[in-house]
C-alpha cells in the first residue's frame, strides 16, 4: 500500500463553553490516498465540516484540537504556527466551500483574486499568472475566459461562481482539495455539471478530494470511499459501493433507507425515530444506541471502535469478533421502527 | 387518478378543490425613480408566473417542481393571497377568491387553507411559546369556545404531529429543525383546513428528518383527507409524495401529468434533463447525461419556447413560436417536438 497523502489519527476537537466542554469530534481517524476521493457524509451537526476545518487549521476559538494528529505526506500539520499553515492552505490543500458568493471578494475582479492567489503560491510574474488564470478559467468551463477574467463576482451566476471557486482552489495545483458541500447551494442541473467538472479536474491533476456533503447521491457519483459520521464520530467507513448497497452500521442502513428515490413506490419511507443527540448530551457507549433498533446491553456502556465488517469497517458491537455475527447486514424493516 | 392534473378539469365528476386559471404575476424590478429619470432607463417588469393553470382534486397532492427562479414559490404565494395576481384567477371550491368582497367571507375562506414554509427557523416567532404559536389560528378564527377547549385542541395537535403536550411550554429555539417543522405543521392544521400549500417543507432538513416529516404529512393527509400543493426542487421527494407533478420553467408549466406517467415517460426535454440530473445512488461511479447551460435571465427570456437555447432538439419553430400546453397521451406538455413527433419518446427503465 502506498503511503497515505493525508492521515488523520484520533482527532478530537473540543469547544470550551461556559456550560462545560463540548466534544465536537471524538477519535476521528481516516486516511486519504493520493488521487483518491473520500466522501464524508452525515447530518447537520455530525462533525463533517469541523473535520475539514480541523485539517486545514481553521478551527476558531473557543474550539481547539484537543488530541490526535493530522499528517500531510507524513508531515504533522496540526501544530503548525499560523503563518506556516497559511502557506499549506492553497498551495498543498485547496478548499471549496458551500456558498460561492461568500468565498469570493465582491470588491475585486475574479482575475485579481486568481492572480493574487497564484502569485502567493507559485513563483510567477504578473503576466504569467494572468495567463495561468485565463487557462484555469477555461479549464473549469467558463466561456470567453479572456473577457470574463475582468468581471466581478456578482456578474456571474451561482454555477459560474462555483466554477471560479474551483479554479481558485486548484490554481496552485494542490495535492488535496477539501470540498465542503460544494453543490448544496446549486440547482440540480448545475449541481450535475459541477460534480462532473470536479471529478474530471481531479482525475486529470491527480488531486485527492475530501468531499463533505449531506447528499448521498453526490457521494455515490463521485467518491471512491465514504466515511459516515454521527455525533462527532465515524460510524462506518468503506468503499462507496459497499457502504451504499450493504451498510454495516444500523445508522447507515437507516440513513440509506430514508432517502426517497424516483420510481420507488413505497407508501412510507423507513425512518429513524428521534434525532441526533446534542453535543452536550451524547449518550454513553455507542452514541446511536437510544435510536438503534438492534441495541443490546453492551452498546449502552462500552463505546465501539471501528471493527472490520464485510468490506467496510463499522463502529458497532454487532460486528464484534466474539459475536461472530451472521453475515446478514443490520436491516431496517419497511415502515417505522418505534422505540 | 391520472387525470387529476391538466388545465381543463371540467372533464366529469366533482369540482376540483383548487383550480388556478391562467395565473400571471409581474414584479416591477425597475431601478428607483431618480435613476430612471437620470439614466432614461425604462421600467422593467419581471414576469415570474406566466399563464399557469392547473387543478387539484380533493384528497390529492399536486407537486410543482423546477429550479430556482422558475416561479413555483410565487404560485404558492399567489394561491395563499400573499401576492395579488396580475391577471388570472384562483378558485377554491369553485369560488373565485378575487370576487370575495366581504372581509368575514374571506376569513372563512382563509381558514380552509393554510401554508407551510421552507424555513422552520424563520417562520416561527422566537418570542412565543409553541402552545401560543399553535393556538393563534384557533383564536383568530374563533374555533375554541373557552380556554379549556383551546388547551385541549393545542395538546391534541401537538400529539398529532409527534410532539409531547409539555413541548407546548417551550420556545422554538429549544427544538431541532425537524421538530420546528412539526410545530409549523401543527399550526397549519390548527384551523382545521382542507388544503395545505407546502413550500419546500423539507428542503432545510436532513434526510432522516425529511423522511419523518414526509411520513407525517402522508399520515395526516390520510387521516384528515387533506389536499396538498407541494412545492419542491427535489424530484425524488416529489415522486414519493405527489399523485401529479407539474414541471415549471421560467414561469410556465412545461409538462404536467400523473406522477407515474411523468417519471415513467418524461416527455418535455426539460423534464428529461431534470431527471437525468438527479444523482443516482444505485449507479455508483457511472457518468450521467451531461446537462448543458443554465436558466436564462427571466428579465430577458428567450423568444419562442423558453427552453430552446438549452434544448438538444430545438428547431427554428421553437425559437419563434411559443408552444402551448396541450394534451398528449395522458399528459399535458408544451413542446412542439413532442406534438409534431420529432422528439423521440423514451420510456424510463426505472419505473415500469
Amino acid at each position: 500500500m502506498t503511503a497515505p497523502l493525508l492521515a488523520v489519527d484520533g482527532l478530537r476537537v473540543e469547544f470550551n463553553t461556559r456550560r462545560g466542554t463540548l466534544v465536537a469530534l471524538d477519535g476521528v481517524s481516516f486516511d486519504i490516498a493520493p488521487g483518491e476521493v473520500l466522501g464524508v457524509v452525515g447530518e447537520s451537526g455530525a462533525g463533517k465540516s469541523i473535520t475539514g476545518n480541523a485539517i486545514i487549521g481553521l478551527i476558531e476559538p473557543p474550539g481547539r484540537i484537543a488530541a490526535g494528529e493530522v499528517r500531510l505526506e507524513g508531515e504533522r500539520i496540526d501544530r503548525l504556527p499560523a503563518e506556516k499553515m497559511r502557506r499549506i492552505r492553497g498551495r498543498r490543500i485547496g478548499a471549496i466551500f458551500q456558498d460561492p458568493l461568500t468565498s469570493l471578494n465582491p470588491l475585486y475582479t475574479i482575475g485579481e483574486q486568481l492572480v493574487e492567489t497564484i502569485r502567493t503560491h507559485l513563483p510567477l510574474d504578473a503576466h504569467a499568472a494572468r495567463a495561468r488564470a485565463i487557462e484555469l478559467l477555461g479549464e473549469v468551463g467558463i466561456p470567453a475566459p479572456e473577457r470574463r477574467i475582468d468581471h466581478y463576482p456578482h456578474q456571474f451566476s451561482g454555477g459560474m461562481r462555483q466554477r471560479v471557486v474551483i479554479a481558485l482552489a486548484l490554481c496552485a495545483n494542490p495535492r488535496l482539495v477539501i470540498a465542503d458541500e460544494p453543490t448544496t447551494a446549486l440547482d440540480v442541473s448545475i449541481q450535475a455539471q459541477i460534480i462532473t467538472l470536479l471529478k474530471r479536474l481531479c482525475r486529470e491533476h491527480g488531486t485527492a478530494v475530501m468531499l463533505v456533503t449531506h447528499d448521498m447521491g453526490v457521494i455515490a457519483e463521485t467518491a471512491d470511499r465514504v466515511a459516515v459520521m454521527y455525533a462527532g464520530r465515524i460510524v462506518e467507513i468503506g468503499p462507496v459501493q459497499a457502504v451504499i448497497h450493504d451498510p454495516q452500521h444500523p445508522y447507515t442502513a437507516g440513513l440509506m433507507g430514508s432517502i426517497p428515490a424516483v420510481g420507488q413506490e413505497t407508501e412510507r419511507l423507513p425512518q429513524i425515530e428521534g434525532s441526533m443527540p446534542r453535543l452536550d448530551a451524547i449518550p454513553a457507549g455507542c452514541p446511536f444506541n437510544p435510536r438503534c433498533p438492534r441495541v443490546f446491553d453492551r452498546c449502552r456502556v462500552e463505546r465501539p471502535e471501528l471493527l472490520a465488517a464485510n468490506r467496510s469497517r463499522a463502529a458497532c458491537w454487532l460486528h464484534a469478533p466474539e459475536r461472530a455475527a451472521p453475515a446478514a447486514a443490520p436491516g431496517w424493516s419497511e415502515g417505522a421502527v418505534h422505540g | 387518478m391520472a387525470d387529476v392534473a391538466g388545465p381543463s378539469p371540467e372533464a366529469e365528476g366533482a369540482k376540483p378543490l383548487l383550480e388556478v386559471r391562467d395565473l400571471v404575476r409581474d414584479f416591477d424590478v425597475s431601478p428607483p425613480w431618480l435613476n430612471r429619470f437620470v439614466e432614461r432607463a425604462p421600467r422593467q417588469v419581471l414576469r415570474a408566473v406566466d399563464g399557469v393553470s392547473f387543478a387539484i382534486e380533493r384528497g390529492d397532492t399536486l407537486a410543482l417542481v423546477g429550479e430556482s427562479g422558475c416561479g413555483k414559490s410565487t404560485v404558492a404565494r399567489l394561491i395563499c393571497g400573499l401576492y395579488e395576481p396580475t391577471s388570472g384567477a384562483v378558485l377554491f371550491d369553485g369560488v373565485d377568491l378575487a370576487t370575495i368582497a366581504r372581509r368575514t367571507d374571506m376569513l372563512t375562506m382563509r381558514r380552509r387553507f393554510q401554508m407551510i414554509f421552507q424555513d422552520p427557523y424563520a417562520s416561527l416567532n422566537p418570542r412565543w411559546r409553541v402552545k401560543d404559536i399553535v393556538a393563534e389560528p384557533i383564536r383568530s378564527h374563533g374555533l375554541a369556545k373557552d380556554a379549556a377547549s383551546l388547551r385541549e385542541q393545542v395538546a391534541r395537535l401537538l400529539t398529532q404531529v409527534g410532539l409531547a403536550e409539555r413541548d407546548g411550554d417551550k420556545y422554538p429555539h429549544e427544538f431541532s429543525g425537524g421538530q420546528r417543522q412539526r410545530v409549523s405543521i401543527a399550526r397549519a392544521l390548527s384551523s382545521n383546513p382542507e388544503f395545505l400549500v407546502c413550500d419546500e417543507p423539507t428542503s432545510a432538513l436532513d434526510v432522516s428528518v425529511q423522511a419523518q416529516i414526509l411520513n407525517l404529512m402522508k399520515d395526516l393527509q390520510r387521516q384528515h383527507g387533506l389536499t396538498y400543493l407541494f412545492i419542491s426542487h427535489n424530484l425524488a421527494v416529489v415522486s414519493h409524495i405527489a399523485n401529479a407533478v407539474g414541471v415549471m420553467y421560467l414561469g410556465r408549466i412545461v409538462e404536467i401529468a400523473a406522477t407515474r406517467t411523468l417519471f415513467g415517460r418524461p416527455l418535455h426535454p426539460y423534464t428529461r434533463m431534470l431527471q437525468s440530473a438527479i444523482p443516482d445512488i444505485t449507479m455508483s461511479g457511472k457518468p450521467r447525461t451531461p446537462v448543458a447551460g443554465e436558466v436564462p435571465n427571466p428579465l430577458d427570456p428567450p423568444s419562442g419556447c423558453a427552453f430552446n437555447p438549452r434544448c438538444p432538439h430545438a428547431r427554428e419553430k421553437c425559437r419563434v413560436e411559443r408552444p402551448p400546453l396541450a394534451p398528449f397521451d395522458g399528459a399535458h406538455v408544451a413542446c412542439h417536438g413532442i406534438h409534431e413527433g420529432w422528439v423521440p419518446i423514451r420510456v424510463a427503465a426505472a419505473a415500469a
